[in-house]
Parts: structure tokens; C-alpha cells; sequence
């Protein structure tokens, strides 16, 4: 059973193997409002750590979303672009945004724990 | 400058708002059921904004004031009736909007109400064109909320006695508590309601008593969703200085009188407007998939040529779906002609369509 981590940008990020699930937590939906478009990379694509991989919208703005690893998108959350409420109403467990072949598993060291992100978000939340 | 708070900020914060500054402001933008959530409240009950901020004028009738406001104001402010309200303009010499108003005539003289971002400016355009001949005062000691949905009636009506039977955009005084307070029936979300004028020291105990009888405090992000829906502009968005009220399909706003005779800056660019030399139109836009279309989306034709550009869009939750308006050029403004849409470099499809995306429930 591996730990959740976390990116300053505040995705989570679960590793099985070398497949990582990736969405964004709770506290960026709350920050972001009422999520009413996600854009996800397409299956197949490669992307980079801390690069673009989507976009989410609220009825305010759109926002970016990155990925927190490196990889391979192996398999995107048709679910919560067919109904973007989802991502609010359970963002970090049926509210995944996508799936990674991951490339290097030291990408993994820089992330926050849960404890330190629940610190990082309290000081950087609005 | 400082930002302003107004009478109703501790309540707002108590309620847990968040908030954002808006034209020098602290105005909630949300309140914690979220914006969804609260629009769908005010189409089906009754939803309370403060919108405070707003400039409250009141100029003081005294000798040829109607003849002389209506060199920029282009309605007929000979003929409105008292308690009446009219939705217009301030426009420019080139026949652009300084700010969009409503106008209504009160015993002693005009109450007009103007955009927090707009108000100081309009203040001097109005004490400029006028003179020293009439005494305007922008009220800093009143506040204004908007009562708004089908509920809004029964339950202004269970704290102030009569106000059901004022007619959409018509207003009176009214007593609250041995107060007197100014009335109208009128909006900006397509739904019934009112906007109250009254007392900064009487609003938090007027608002929550509206709370008691059934209404929620909504936030400025619900009140842009409702007006889009409704198809209303929002100044600085959808309408500016170089938008004429013609290009922005708000020719209704101005007067049929005023329109033959003239008489008010902007005068010959609007005339050539009507008269059919338009370049541009203001028109609704529903993109066909979930795609959002903000402020400054380019709008292309269906063989690739730019055409316009997205002045608001966002997600509409009584339509359930992305809603936009924008300016397109007047051969393409037909509703039904297919658009595209450029959102992060790729192009959605999208339809022209007819203003509003949901029908307002106006009474008259």
C-alpha cells in the first residue's frame, strides 16, 4: 500500500507499481469553486513533472493543472469530463484526473506527505 | 486608495464570504454553498445581493433639469412617469457609453443609479454637463440591496406592506421600522425582484430579516451567471466607451423620440447606426461542447476568418451549459450561424444564438 504525496500545486498523486493515479485535492477545489470544465491530457501523450497536463474551470476562472511526475498518460477520468461536479464532490478518491506509466520514481522524493501538505495548504490557502 | 467596505461586510464575513475586490470594494463573491448553488437559489426562491457599492445620485429638480439631462442621457425624461424607471446610458461624443444607468423619477427630482467602477467619473460628467445650476449628491450613507426571484414578492411583501403591487420598473417610498426607504421593482438576474434603497444604519437588521423570512445572501459570482443567462450587460465587459448602444443591441434603451430628434452626445454615430451602417453586433453564443469562453476569445467564421471577439462567457447553471455573448461582425449575426471558437489555440464549435439563454419572469 503506497502513501498519497502531494505538489505545491496542489495535486495528489498515489503510486501502484509504476503506475501513478493523479487529481487535484480537496483544498484546490474548495479554493477554485464550483468546477464546471476539465480538460485532461491525451492518452498516450507524455508529459513532465511540473508541466501542463489539463484544465480545470470554475464558474470564475480557469486554472492549470499540473502533473507532479514525470510519465506516460496511460488512462484519462472520462467520468469527470462528462460531469465536472464530480471533481468537488469527492476530489481525491472517484475524482482521479488521470494515470501515468511513471519514468523515475525519485520524482517522487520531492513531494509533500499529507501531514506537510495540510501545513503547506493551511499557510498558502486563501 | 482604500479599499471600501460597505455596510453589510461584517455580516457578509460572519456568513462565511469570500471575498474579492471589486471597483474598490470588498464585495463577496460567494458565500459557502458556492455559486451554483446560489443561482439555482435565486431562480427558484429568492436570492439577496448587496450591492452597495453601487453610486446611489439624486439630482434635485429645479428649472429645465429634464431638458438639460437629456443632452446625455438619451431618453425621454420629459414624459417618464413619477416612480417610473428606465434603463440607459451616459453616452460619449463618439457614441460610446461612459456607463449604463437606471434612471427613475422621484417627487423632487431623478434618482439614478450608477456602476461602482463608474460612479465618481459619471459624478463629474453629470455636474459638468449640468452646471452649477442643480445640486446632485451621491449618497455615501445608504446602502442598496437587490431582493431577487420568484419568492421575492411574498417575502418583501410580509415586511413591507404594498410593495407587491408596484409594477416591474416602478418604484415608491416605503416606511421600514418609522424609516422611509426607496423601492423599485426591477433587477439585473431576469428574475422578479427589487432593489432597496435604505439606510447604511437600518440594512443589517432589514437584511436579516429578509434571512428570517426565507431569502439567502448571494454573491457577485451568482449575479454574473444570472445576468448572462438573462442576457444583460456588464459594464466594462460587454459594453464601453467604444461601444455604441446600437452595436450592443440595446437600441430599445434609447427613447423613440430621442432616436428621431437627437439632441444627446453621440448623437450622429448612433444615427448612422439605426440608419443601417453597422459594422458589428452584440449577440448570444452557445458553444456546443462544455467549453468555457471567456473575455477575449477570438471568434472565427466557419471558412477560418476572424470575425469577433467573447466579451463575457461562462457556465450557465440554470441552462446547464457554457454561455457566452460577444461582438461579431453583422454578416454572421443570424442565430443559428455556426462559429468557432479559439480557447487555448484550438478552435471549439459554437452556434449564434438568440439573447436571452433563459427567459426572464418579469412582472408587468
Amino acid at each position: 500500500m503506497s502513501e498519497v504525496k502531494f505538489s505545491k500545486e496542489h495535486e495528489w498523486i498515489k503510486l501502484a507499481g509504476d503506475i501513478a493515479t493523479i487529481g487535484i485535492t480537496k483544498h484546490a477545489t474548495e479554493m477554485l469553486g464550483d468546477i464546471v470544465f476539465v480538460e485532461l491530457p491525451e492518452k498516450g501523450s507524455s508529459v513532465e513533472k511540473d508541466g501542463n497536463a489539463g484544465v480545470v474551470e470554475s464558474t470564475k476562472a480557469a486554472s492549470d493543472v499540473y502533473t507532479p511526475v514525470s510519465g506516460e498518460v496511460i488512462e484519462c477520468n472520462q467520468a469527470i469530463v462528462d460531469d465536472p461536479s464530480k471533481i468537488n464532490s469527492d476530489p481525491e478518491n472517484q475524482a482521479w484526473f488521470f494515470k501515468l506509466k511513471i519514468k523515475d520514481n525519485s520524482e517522487m522524493n520531492s513531494l509533500m506527505n499529507k501531514e506537510e501538505y495540510d501545513k503547506f495548504a493551511k499557510e498558502n490557502g486563501s | 486608495m482604500e479599499t471600501q467596505k460597505t455596510a453589510l461586510y461584517e455580516y457578509h464575513k460572519s456568513l462565511g464570504a469570500k471575498f474579492v475586490p471589486f471597483a474598490g470594494y470588498q464585495m463577496p463573491v460567494q458565500y459557502s454553498s458556492g455559486i451554483v448553488e446560489e443561482h439555482k437559489f435565486t431562480r427558484s426562491k429568492a436570492g439577496l445581493f448587496d450591492v452597495s457599492h453601487m453610486g446611489q445620485l439624486f439630482i434635485k429638480n429645479s428649472a429645465n433639469l429634464s431638458t438639460e439631462l437629456e443632452k446625455i442621457i438619451p431618453i425621454d425624461l420629459k414624459n417618464i412617469k413619477l416612480n417610473q424607471s428606465k434603463y440607459s446610458f451616459l453616452t460619449n461624443e463618439s457614441g460610446g457609453i461612459h456607463d449604463d444607468l437606471i434612471v427613475t423619477k422621484v417627487e423632487k427630482g431623478f434618482n439614478v443609479i450608477l456602476n461602482a467602477a463608474c460612479k465618481e467619473n459619471d459624478f463629474k460628467i453629470i455636474k459638468d454637463a449640468l452646471g452649477n445650476k442643480f445640486e446632485l449628491t451621491l449618497y455615501e450613507d445608504l446602502s442598496l440591496v437587490a431582493l431577487q426571484g420568484p419568492k421575492s414578492a411574498e417575502i418583501l411583501e410580509s415586511v413591507i406592506k404594498g410593495v407587491s403591487s408596484l409594477k416591474f420598473m416602478n418604484g415608491n417610498n416605503f416606511l421600514y421600522n418609522e424609516n422611509k426607504i426607496y423601492i423599485t421593482r426591477s433587477g439585473y438576474t431576469g428574475e422578479d425582484g427589487f432593489e432597496i434603497s435604505l439606510s447604511n444604519k437600518i440594512v443589517e437588521i432589514f437584511v436579516k430579516t429578509l434571512v428570517s423570512k426565507g431569502a439567502q445572501p448571494i454573491g457577485l459570482g451568482a449575479r454574473d451567471t444570472l445576468r448572462l443567462e438573462a442576457g444583460l450587460c456588464l459594464y466594462g465587459h460587454d459594453i464601453n466607451e467604444t461601444t455604441t448602444p446600437i452595436e450592443a443591441n440595446l437600441k430599445w434603451a434609447i427613447s423613440k423620440r430621442r432616436r428621431e430628434e437627437g439632441g444627446f452626445l453621440g448623437y450622429n454615430k448612433i444615427k448612422s447606426d439605426i440608419n443601417g451602417e453597422l459594422s458589428r453586433l452584440r449577440v448570444g453564443i452557445k458553444p456546443l461542447g462544455k467549453i468555457i469562453a471567456r473575455e477575449g476569445t477570438k471568434i472565427f467564421s466557419y471558412d477560418g476568418n476572424e470575425i469577433g471577439s467573447i466579451t463575457s462567457g461562462t457556465f450557465g447553471p440554470s441552462v446547464n451549459g457554457s454561455i457566452a455573448m460577444g461582438y461579431i461582425k453583422y454578416d454572421f449575426i443570424k442565430p443559428g450561424t455556426k462559429i468557432f471558437l479559439e480557447v487555448r489555440g484550438k478552435k471549439h464549435e459554437a452556434n449564434v444564438t438568440e439573447l436571452p439563454f433563459y427567459k426572464k419572469n418579469y412582472v408587468r
